[in-house]
């Protein structure tokens, strides 16, 4: 434990459960991005999942629209320090759009309209674990939330949910994306807090 | 690692790891803002803070007595070396860390941090392009920090800063920007008042619009790197108006704070 701060009483006195060490509860949403919101239009969106041997599978809007569809509930943490409860998505399962893909590789570099790029464990995005979610709220996600589309891991914190997301590449190496080169951690598991090098 | 030597292990500094710094200065940069000066405790036996660049942050960590913490990132004023840190704090309604920063703190108090943190919304002295700067409100402090360094350097690139506040009293770091402005061959400064002006002020207070905006961005021309800092509806409009007028969304680099809840 740290020292203490003389006079500091804090808001809250008992432990929120499922709240991660270092995190604290925020009832709005605030918007964090390295740059302008790229406005992207549901005619000219794409989305592809390229394997590790180059073959690459794409979605139109529409065909995206077409695979089953999950409603989930979820928790999401940001490094920055606040979280938020029981958010509810709309999308499409890593599961679904990973279903033809054939691949041995371990890990996933995903890539976003505007450039931006994150490194997530290809184990992190399978088993009912994350999403390309299209809905925030019943409601089409907002650009500066990352629509038309946004990756969803909530497992981890939530630079690693993409906004904005075009494709994602699966590797055999663990390369680094955009934060992962910039001070924060490959992996990011906020109940371990993975938040910085 | 066990065959590494402990202090060794110790020497090594830690973005991840908390780290004790004492109050040395702190007052009120506005009616509603502090600037707090921190300094590391100067051991041998401990750590040394890295080199800091220009638009980092830091983590601020406050524990009560029953051992709860609470923890906030606050963006570093100034990156000058010598082991200080300086950041200012803006009161927020119905705050948690904010009113104890900015009212509770007295100097000789200590506070633990974590970092510096970030490599994106910085600028560093290798970087040749004009470089112009935008702010709203609070949004100035990292801005601030790459000011500072710009003309501690003596850079030649030429530096611009749009600095959008509510009213005059409201600016931080007024008389610093504006004695720059005044001698400084390479930087210059344009205020936008968006609820009251100071008195003789040419334009009705209101806020940044495109025509504004446009006239202050065109001086360095398309080739300027620009950062742009403030609330979030604030840099959505400025970064989108820049991208709508032409300019290579690249070249734009942007850092907003969330919505005040809980900070």
């Amino acid at each position: 434990m740290g020292l203490f701060s003389p006079g500091f009483m804090g808001r809250r006195r008992e432990p929120v459960p499922g709240l991660p060490p270092g995190q604290h509860l925020v009832t709005d949403f605030p918007v964090l991005s390295i740059g302008p919101t790229p406005r992207v239009s549901t005619e000219e969106w794409r989305f592809s999942i390229t394997s590790e041997s180059g073959l690459m599978t794409t979605w139109t809007w529409d065909e995206f629209q077409a695979l089953p569809q999950e409603d989930v509930t979820v928790d999401i943490h940001c490094v920055t320090s606040w979280s938020k409860f029981g958010t509810g998505w709309r999308g499409v399962s890593l599961d679904t759009l990973l279903e033809g893909v054939d691949t041995g590789a371990g890990f996933a570099m995903a890539r976003s309209y505007g450039g931006y790029t994150t490194n997530v464990p290809l184990d992190e995005l399978r088993g009912g674990k994350a999403w390309v979610a299209h809905q925030f709220d019943g409601a089409p996600l907002a650009p500066e939330h990352g629509g038309p589309a946004r990756l969803l891991v909530p497992s981890l914190y939530f630079w690693k949910s993409a906004k904005w997301v075009r494709s994602i590449e699966l590797s055999t190496r663990n390369d680094p994306g955009f934060w992962e080169q910039n001070g924060y951690h490959m992996h990011g598991d906020p109940w371990r807090e993975e938040r910085y090098w | 690692m066990s065959d590494v030597p402990a202090s060794a292990a110790r020497s090594t500094w830690n973005a991840s790891d908390w780290h004790d710094a004492l109050v040395v200065e702190a007052y009120a940069e506005t009616p509603t803002a502090r600037t707090i000066r921190m300094r590391l405790p100067a051991s041998a036996a401990l750590p040394q803070l890295p080199e800091l660049v220009a638009g980092q942050h830091i983590d601020v960590r406050l524990t009560a007595p029953d051992g709860y913490t609470a923890v906030r990132s606050y963006s570093l004023a100034s990156a000058a070396p010598g082991g200080v840190l300086e950041t200012t704090v803006e009161e927020l309604d119905d705050g948690e860390v904010s009113p104890y920063l900015v009212r509770g703190l007295d100097v000789g108090d200590r506070l633990e941090i974590r970092g510096p943190i970030g490599g994106w919304f910085v600028w560093r002295e290798e970087e040749p392009a004009p470089v112009q700067l935008i702010a709203g409100g609070s949004g100035v402090v990292p801005l601030m920090a790459m000011i500072r360094a710009h003309e501690a350097a003596a850079h030649p690139a030429p530096f611009r800063l749009l600095y959008s506040v509510r009213s005059p009293e409201m600016a931080y770091y007024r008389a610093e920007l504006e004695e720059l402005a005044r001698v400084s061959p390479r930087f210059d400064l344009d205020w936008v008042y968006t609820r009251r002006a100071p008195s003789g002020w040419p334009h009705a207070p209101g806020r940044l619009d495109v025509t504004g905006l446009a006239a202050s961005v065109q001086t360095l021309g398309t080739s300027a790197l620009t950062f742009v800092c403030g609330a979030t509806p604030f840099v959505e409009f400025v970064a989108d108006a820049l991208v709508r007028a032409g300019r290579d969304p690249a070249r734009i680099r942007t850092e907003r704070y969330g919505g005040a809840d809980g900070a």
